[in-house]
């Protein structure tokens, strides 16, 4: 039977992708619309962390629920799935630093002439958990997964403000990695792993993939009265 | 073995090399264009609703330039061992067909006419002592008179949505009163305003100042240009900036030339061919073609031509002149050569006001080039004289569409809270009910500010990166400051609850780690005078005369308009004097 046409409510589904998926190859083939079919399957499964072990993946999913904490605005990053979000751009171009001009030699200077560590995401993370779980354990005698919200969240302060080496990282380095992918992961479509049931979108009032407008250009300050839809059809 | 040969190369297939390629084919010659990147097409880059994916497209920057290619070395000052730029971030230029104008948002401007004799106006009102010491302040040798009828005939061509002030001297309407006189209307009605848009017009009306509808390369209703390339009218989408729109309605190279020119027998495109040179003969005054690699084959190739017109991104066609030995380098120290100097950015700051919770903004609904914005304190629009700088700057708000991951990521800082609930609480209030004024300003140029080899890094290629010698000066960092005074009263007169009121400070450097802008102006200027100008008023090399260089490297100063409409202009003045003049006595058009 061939696939049934999507609707508002069920993603189209394809399996021919399946294993594909998180590799490489996938992305090099993925210029067309199968891509992002494939991809909103994935994010329905029970997920699997394949470029973090185990005890890093806790540390993902607990540092990024402290820098995006569920409470009374809404979900936070581990309702939302940022962690699956991270890892899995681990293992697209990006994680690898596809674009980014890696050649050396690698000289320091100041911050303001921008990032120039030899490391692509991937050894960021790597390199940036050994680190901080190093420093926590000595700090505090666990590892970040296993403290209370307050040391974390002092952990997460000393990262941010500089006054934490990660060894080859700068904390500081580290801590703009973070922050940044557990943003995305809470806002980009849910077909890459986070924003689960649209639960960033819904929060913030954003429409995702409706891109038409012309209805609301100009209702004098009236707040937009549709809610989100994803790019595979999900709706919330 | 003989070599390809074509009458022409173009070298970029964003706006000038389209424009360019255009007319060099109506004019009957043959047409190479070589493009570095790969083939664009609306059908495959545009197809929604892959397209409006933020995470793929603006945060993942599809449409961007690789680094991992080439790119550029940043320093402050002379005396600083300048750094690759790694990641994109402070610029982002385009890469693939249509380049840049692929993935710009639309704002579609004509010049201010006294900022093409910017020198000449600043001594006849001021003085030659009110020019600040190292200030390279120049003409562009070309008359906004001059110009006229290539802006008419670029905005004809990018269907741009606006509304005239005065038409052939007859006051038409409520555009911009700075304007310069018009030969026609815009050829489509003005886009509507957003309720941000309509917030800061009555706000800016009220405190004094004269707001204008910004010229939009977005088409307000359908629209067939003179090239028969049919544009879809936009629905308020938000997805210009960093995207190419789904519904053909933002103008871009792919959507209003390239698919006439396409068709064109005389014209071949030959894209994922990065340009190494342009050949020289042995006097260094003639080119003889160009050579280029094949990135996919990694096979170099030399084509001959009789015509060369660089027409890539301005810091890569300052490049290619610098790596070919076309002109003299510019040297800082003896003041001397034409490659590289006066090289030029933009001062832009945004702030952000707040309104009552019970106002909702919608700020994902947008489109690039939309907006409101004043010119009370742009170019020579207000007394400088008790100020004591040059230049100037609109203010606007230009909701081109605000996603979430960039107002997430963008949220914090200052002083308040980048993560946890108080951030939370605080992005999505921002996100509902704040509004975005930028001021969008001029940036001058300056003796120790410019554009040479690096010494130290190289490309994938094995040549050397372009460097950067670059940072804030005093007089815009003041100018700057003056302007976002200025946006206090209509923040004001908006009834903004909070209002956070963004500027430069004094000694501040600039710094490549966050988006400002991307346009990038100067390093291989047009001007009267080879001392001090790498181009003559045509746009031609003064060096080797069958070499063109078209684009915002020609610019002697960075103005407060983005600078897609001039570059077209100029594409389109530039072609018209090789047409008419050029072809028939190839040779230089203005005796050095």
């Amino acid at each position: 039977m061939p696939p049934k046409e999507p609707t508002l409510t069920r993603p189209l589904r394809r399996s021919f992708v399946k294993g594909l998926l998180g590799s490489t190859s996938f992305w090099m083939v993925s210029g067309h619309s199968h891509w992002a079919e494939a991809l909103a399957q994935e994010a329905q499964k029970p997920y699997q962390p394949t470029f973090f072990t185990p005890d890093e993946y806790r540390f993902v999913e607990a540092a990024a629920e402290r820098l995006f904490p569920q409470d009374q605005h809404g979900p936070g990053a581990q309702t939302l799935g940022v962690a699956e979000f991270i890892d899995r751009q681990m293992e697209s171009p990006y994680g690898h630093g596809d674009n980014w001009y890696m050649s050396a030699p690698f000289v320091q200077g100041p911050a303001n002439l921008g990032y120039q560590l030899p490391f692509v995401p991937r050894d960021l993370y790597r390199k940036g958990i050994a680190g901080l779980e190093t420093y926590t354990r000595q700090q505090h005698g666990k590892v970040f997964a296993d403290l209370p919200s307050a040391a974390q969240e002092q952990i997460l302060t000393a990262l941010e403000g500089g006054s934490v080496s990660l060894g080859d990282v700068p904390g500081r380095v580290f801590f703009e990695q973070l922050r940044t992918n557990t943003l995305e992961g809470a806002f980009a479509d849910p077909l890459y792993g986070g924003n689960k049931r649209l639960g960033g979108w819904l929060m913030l009032g954003f429409p995702g993939a409706r891109a038409d407008f012309m209805d609301w250009v100009n209702q004098d300050g009236e707040a937009y009265p549709f809610g989100p839809i994803s790019l595979s059809g999900e709706t919330a | 073995m003989t070599k390809k040969h074509a009458d022409a190369i173009v070298v970029g297939a964003g706006w000038a090399g389209s424009i360019l390629a255009k007319e060099l084919t109506e004019a009957g010659l043959s047409v190479i264009m070589l493009e570095r990147g790969s083939e664009r097409t609306t059908a495959v880059e545009g197809a929604y609703p892959d397209s409006i994916d933020e995470l793929r497209g603006a945060i993942r920057k599809r449409l961007f330039q690789n680094l991992s290619q080439t790119t550029v070395t940043v320093r402050n000052t002379i005396e600083q061992t300048a750094l690759p730029y790694r990641q994109l971030a402070a610029f982002l230029p385009g890469e693939g067909v249509g380049g840049a104008g692929l993935h710009w948002s639309g704002v579609h401007f004509r010049v201010s006419p006294e900022d093409l004799r910017l020198r000449s106006s600043v001594v006849e009102r001021y003085g030659e002592k009110f020019i600040p010491e190292g200030m390279n302040l120049q003409d562009y040798g070309v008359t906004y008179a001059e110009l006229e009828p290539f802006f008419d005939k670029a905005e004809k061509v990018f269907g741009t949505s606006g509304e005239a002030y005065r038409v052939n001297g007859k006051i038409v309407g409520n555009g911009n009163i700075f304007d310069g006189d018009r030969s026609d209307n815009f050829p489509l009605p003005v886009m509507k305003d957003t309720f941000t848009a309509s917030t800061f017009r009555a706000a800016a009306t009220e405190a004094g100042y004269h707001p204008y509808s910004l010229p939009a390369a977005n088409a307000s209703s359908q629209y067939t240009n003179p090239y028969g390339c049919q544009m879809g009218p936009c629905n308020f989408c938000g997805y210009c900036s960093g995207y190419d729109c789904y519904l053909y309605s933002k103008a871009s190279p792919n959507v209003n030339i390239l698919p006439a020119l396409r068709q064109d027998p005389g014209f071949t495109l030959i894209s994922d061919a990065h340009v190494l040179r342009v050949d020289l003969d042995d006097t260094r005054s003639k080119a003889t073609g160009v050579t280029y690699l094949e990135t996919k084959t990694q096979k170099e190739v030399s084509l001959s031509a009789d015509l060369v017109i660089l027409s890539a991104f301005q810091f890569h066609n300052v490049h290619l002149m610098l790596l070919s030995g076309i002109g003299k380098p510019y040297d800082p120290i003896s003041n001397t050569g034409t490659t590289g100097r006066n090289f030029v950015y933009q001062t832009i700051t945004s702030s952000r006001v707040w309104l009552p919770p019970s106002k909702y903004t919608n700020q994902f609904i947008g489109a690039g080039g939309v907006g409101v914005a004043i010119d009370d304190f742009n170019s020579m629009n207000f007394d400088h004289g008790p100020l004591g700088f040059v230049g100037g700057s609109p203010v606007w708000v230009n909701q081109a569409g605000v996603k979430p991951i960039a107002a997430a990521i963008g949220t914090g800082g200052g002083g308040t809270p980048r993560w946890g609930s108080a951030y939370k609480g605080a992005l999505i209030d921002t996100y509902k009910h704040s509004i975005g004024i930028d001021a969008h300003g001029s940036n001058m140029a300056y003796r120790d500010v410019y554009l040479d080899l690096d010494p130290t890094w190289k490309d994938a290629y094995g040549q050397p990166l372009l460097r950067m010698t670059f940072t804030w000066k005093d007089n815009d960092i003041r100018m700057n400051q003056y302007v976002v005074s200025k946006i206090e009263p209509i923040a004001k007169a908006m009834g903004a609850t909070k209002a956070n009121l963004v500027h430069l400070n004094a000694g501040q450097p600039f710094d490549t780690r966050h988006y400002q802008t991307t346009h990038l102006g100067g390093g291989a200027v047009m001007g009267t005078d080879p001392k001090t100008s790498a181009l003559n008023r045509y746009l031609q090399s003064w060096d080797v005369s069958n070499v063109f260089v078209i684009g915002s490297n020609a610019f002697p100063q960075g103005m407060g308009y983005n600078p897609t409409g001039m570059v077209a202009a100029l594409a389109y003045w530039a072609a018209y004097h090789i047409r008419t003049t050029y072809l028939k006595s190839p040779g230089p058009l203005v005796q050095a």
